[in-house]
């Protein structure tokens, strides 16, 4: 029996094998080392991927050390509803995210000028600039880096998948029988932990950019300040007649998509469903907080001032009775 | 003349009916903030199936917390303009301001992280959002055996 080569393996060898060569151990950009505390961001030119998965590999291989190694058989969990996840015997899962895949490539056919023509992208965690994932965290397992990367620690999230709740595109997810609910009620809280892109923050620590991008044959991601990735992706767009994704959306994330169709025609044709995030229209999950945050400022000065009301009209009555007793 | 009672007046106990309301749905909207009302049915009651919503939990307790800072604020300018002539805090009350007082400044922080553009170390940020919680379990606990002593907040002031 011969194993048909298709023209994905064959390019995801080949390309991957000499983007990897070239682009070994490339390190930040000049403007981004030493500056590891600014925002920054990625910037995906989705004309450039040809679906390689040279990036998925490249994650896969980087992050396995962090990739989980559940105990077996898992703790029995109640009451029954909660339902186990796991997906460490399907390790090899490409085509969505899961704990040990932080990176899938998408497909999107449209139709551009009566032509048919198909586009691919990687699709991962898009690192909002205010995520909710880590502002909603109940254990502050999920956290936001000053360097703009949304990060799940894993030694201390308790699975309880809250995170994938309030994310907009319900990014992370779960491993079973994993992690510190093990040690704490493994029957009655708690079912593993969330797993997702972290954007290789220990590479970028190091000075090193994210696996996926070093790796990427066509140079289709680009990490820099998010101020002049924006920029770069408004120029991009503007020579193109394109379209933007990422940067407003959720209230601003530090994953830019520029696109030569409109964000919307690649949503109606991509396969969305869990693990498999969509590009609808996304408002800013946190509004409501910032809106009331302003109004706890003006609670304590209304209660100021109520008190003082009280303790003038109190004083004016107690004067006007020893008034009247003279 | 000591007494450990001190008889509330009809504003007072409006207050202490508020506050006392406030601080249920503050602790069961806090609690809410844990992925642990669907698991455990109560969202399943009827009527209850906002509890789950963690977007709804977190409106309501923000909400809570600007009218409990309206309240205390004007309980503490209200005690020392006037109140502390007439009365004066037990010592359960000393221990559930500090408690409260705990609640209230890591809560400030929490609200503060949740601002965009607002970033804590991961250790800050794993501090108060534990501490959060356990000064809420603390002041929890100290609330039920103060209600089983019959300890109340204040006393009246020595004649």
């Amino acid at each position: 029996m011969t194993k048909e080569i298709s023209r994905r393996s064959f390019l995801k060898g080949g390309l991957a094998a000499a983007g990897a060569v070239a682009a070994s151990s490339l390190p930040l950009p000049a403007a981004v080392k030493g500056a590891t505390g600014e925002e920054l961001a990625t910037l995906i030119d989705i004309r450039k991927c040809i679906g390689c998965e040279a990036c998925v590999e490249a994650c896969q291989e980087v992050n396995e050390p962090k990739f989980p190694e559940p105990k077996k058989p898992f703790p029995k969990m109640y009451p029954s509803r909660v339902k186990v996840s796991d997906w460490s015997d399907k390790r090899d899962v490409t085509d969505r995210l899961t704990p040990y895949n932080w990176v899938f490539i998408q497909e999107a056919t449209v139709t551009v000028n009566g032509e048919e023509e198909t586009f691919t992208f990687p699709r991962r965690c898009m690192h909002c600039q205010n995520p909710p994932c880590a502002d909603l965290c109940p254990w502050g397992a999920a956290r936001k880096l000053k360097n703009g990367i949304t990060r799940i620690d894993s030694d201390i999230c308790l699975g309880g998948s809250k995170c994938k709740a309030v994310c907009p595109w319900h990014i992370p997810q779960r491993q079973t029988g994993v992690g510190l609910y093990l040690d704490i009620l493994p029957n009655f809280a708690g079912n593993g932990v969330m797993y997702k892109c972290d954007r290789c923050y220990n590479r970028i620590e190091k000075g090193e950019i994210p696996a996926c991008i070093e790796a990427c044959p066509e140079g289709v991601q680009k990490i820099g300040p998010r101020d002049e990735i924006v920029k770069e992706a408004h120029a991009i767009a503007k020579e193109i007649n394109g379209y933007i994704y990422g940067e407003k959306e959720n209230g601003g994330t530090n994953t830019i998509y520029v696109s030569p169709v409109p964000f919307e025609e690649l949503n109606k044709t991509i396969e969305k469903g869990p693990g498999r995030p969509g590009l609808q229209p996304v408002k800013d999950s946190m509004a409501h907080a910032d809106n009331l945050a302003k109004a706890m400022i003006i609670a304590p000065v209304a209660g100021i001032a109520a008190a003082a009301g009280k303790f003038y009209s109190t004083s004016k009555k107690m004067t006007r009775s020893e008034e009247g007793k003279k | 003349m000591k007494s450990d009672t001190y008889p509330l007046t009809a504003g007072k106990k409006g207050i202490k009916t508020l506050y006392i309301l406030t601080f249920i749905v503050m602790a069961f909207t806090g609690f809410g903030q844990m992925p642990i009302f669907k698991r455990y049915y109560i969202s399943d009651i009827p009527g209850m199936a906002w509890s789950a919503d963690f977007y709804a939990t977190h409106y309501i307790h923000y909400m809570g917390a600007i009218l409990l800072l309206g309240l205390l604020a004007y309980c503490i300018i209200d005690y020392f303009l006037s109140g502390r002539r007439q009365y004066r805090l037990t010592a359960s009350g000393y221990v559930r301001i500090l408690l409260l007082a705990g609640i209230v400044i890591t809560g400030i922080f929490r609200v503060l992280k949740n601002l965009p553009h607002v970033v804590f170390s991961p250790n800050f940020t794993l501090f108060i959002d534990i501490s959060h919680l356990g000064f809420m379990m603390f002041y929890l606990m100290a609330a039920l055996l103060f209600l089983i002593t019959k300890s109340g907040w204040i006393r009246a002031t020595s004649d």
